[in-house]
């Protein structure tokens, strides 16, 4: 059984969460989030796979060739559209957040104010 | 709770996380085992029953087209969402946009900026044009389409001309054309509740050819929307964080 795409799923969420957890700018934290979305393309994809198949679409091949999942693949379009709209609204955030209180460090924010 | 604390509490939790992963990999099928009915079903009937090459197109404007009204409107409310987190705040002011950052020279765009911007621009636009509109044959569709059309906007701000931008993509007509293909989805829906179909249904002539530009009916007449929408939330999107370092200057600066 191979599991090597699931285990790189796992570790991309992994140092994803080390950098939200450990960051010390919102920027930084915002681009570690980013990372940790990327594991559920490989996730989305990797589960989709099937050996050997090939892309699912049919213009030059025929309709009976095995081909991979277009239900996942179609997920992923969603994900990545998705993290588009909440990476740039997190971003605008920062900015405002930057400009209330001029640091945009975490752990200062958390002293500045609940 | 000081930053060591925290990580040592994540690197327990992780382990945890890994040990639970790992088991339930166990249970599952390997990689390259596909085992679900839907993709091969859905990849067996598609073509006939939609006319249209891209199954991924297919699933996501057709069988799918219900969910991706809704990761539309995802889009368009973080656009919207964007406008209303960086309003102008009580003390802010708008300032020429032709001045640099009060305490820096910000030095002119190079002439070889500019001309690979202007190289760029015209075979960008087409680009986008030609992915959103087929998205029936195609790995492309809207979404990537309307992601390279916004970028034949961003390479003329990167040519340096700020206010060529803004007058070739005014805030308010941007917003217009995010509306309207937003709802144009929203209304291909409707259309076909009026005439007694379920949501969604594809009413258009589906062509006969599969794969044809003309063919598959609304998916691609939804692809051209969702390319107008895309391209336009982008544009907003990227426009507000632009003018956050470009006008807004707190207080007196």
């Amino acid at each position: 059984m191979h599991i090597v795409p699931f285990v790189v799923v796992v570790y991309i969420l992994a140092v994803g969460l080390y950098g939200i957890v450990t960051s010390r700018h919102l920027v930084h934290q915002i681009i570690c989030l980013i990372v940790v979305q990327s594991s559920t393309y490989v996730l989305l994809l990797g589960v989709g796979y099937k050996t050997g198949a090939v892309a699912p679409y049919f213009f030059d091949i025929p309709v009976h060739t095995p081909a991979v999942d277009p239900v996942v693949q179609a997920l992923a379009l969603t994900d990545v559209v998705v993290e588009a709209a909440v990476t740039a609204l997190l971003l605008a955030l920062a900015i405002q957040a930057h400009k209330r209180f001029g640091t945009l460090d975490p752990q200062e924010l958390v002293q500045l104010k609940g | 709770m000081t930053p060591g604390q925290r990580r040592w509490i994540f690197l327990a939790a992780l382990a945890g996380l890994a040990a639970f992963y790992l088991w339930g990999l166990a249970g599952l099928p390997g990689f390259g085992n596909y085992p679900g009915p839907y993709g091969d079903i859905i990849n067996r009937i598609a073509v006939a029953q939609t006319k249209a090459t891209g199954v991924v197109s297919a699933v996501n404007f057709e069988y799918r087209g219900f969910d991706t009204v809704g990761e539309e409107f995802i889009l368009f409310v973080a656009a919207s969402a964007m406008a209303v987190v960086l309003r102008h705040l009580r003390n802010e002011r708008e300032r020429d946009p032709r001045d640099a950052t009060a305490d820096w020279a910000v030095p002119p765009a190079s002439d070889a900026v500019r001309l690979a911007a202007l190289v760029f621009t015209g075979p960008v636009v087409v680009m986008g044009w030609f992915l959103a509109s087929h998205a029936q044959t195609s790995p492309s569709g809207g979404f990537q389409g309307g992601v390279v059309l916004a970028t034949a906007f961003f390479l003329i701000y990167l040519s340096g001309e700020y206010l060529l931008f803004r007058r070739i993509s005014p805030v308010d007509l941007t917003e217009a054309f995010e509306a309207v293909g937003a709802g144009g989805f929203a209304a291909i829906g409707v259309s076909a509740v009026a005439m007694g179909l379920p949501y969604l249904t594809n009413f258009l002539p589906l062509g006969t050819t599969p794969g044809a530009v003309s063919s598959s009916g609304t998916i691609a007449l939804i692809s051209f929307f969702v390319g107008v929408e895309v391209a336009a939330a982008f544009i907003l999107i990227v426009g507000e964080l632009v003018d956050q370092t470009l006008l807004v200057r707190q207080g007196d600066h």
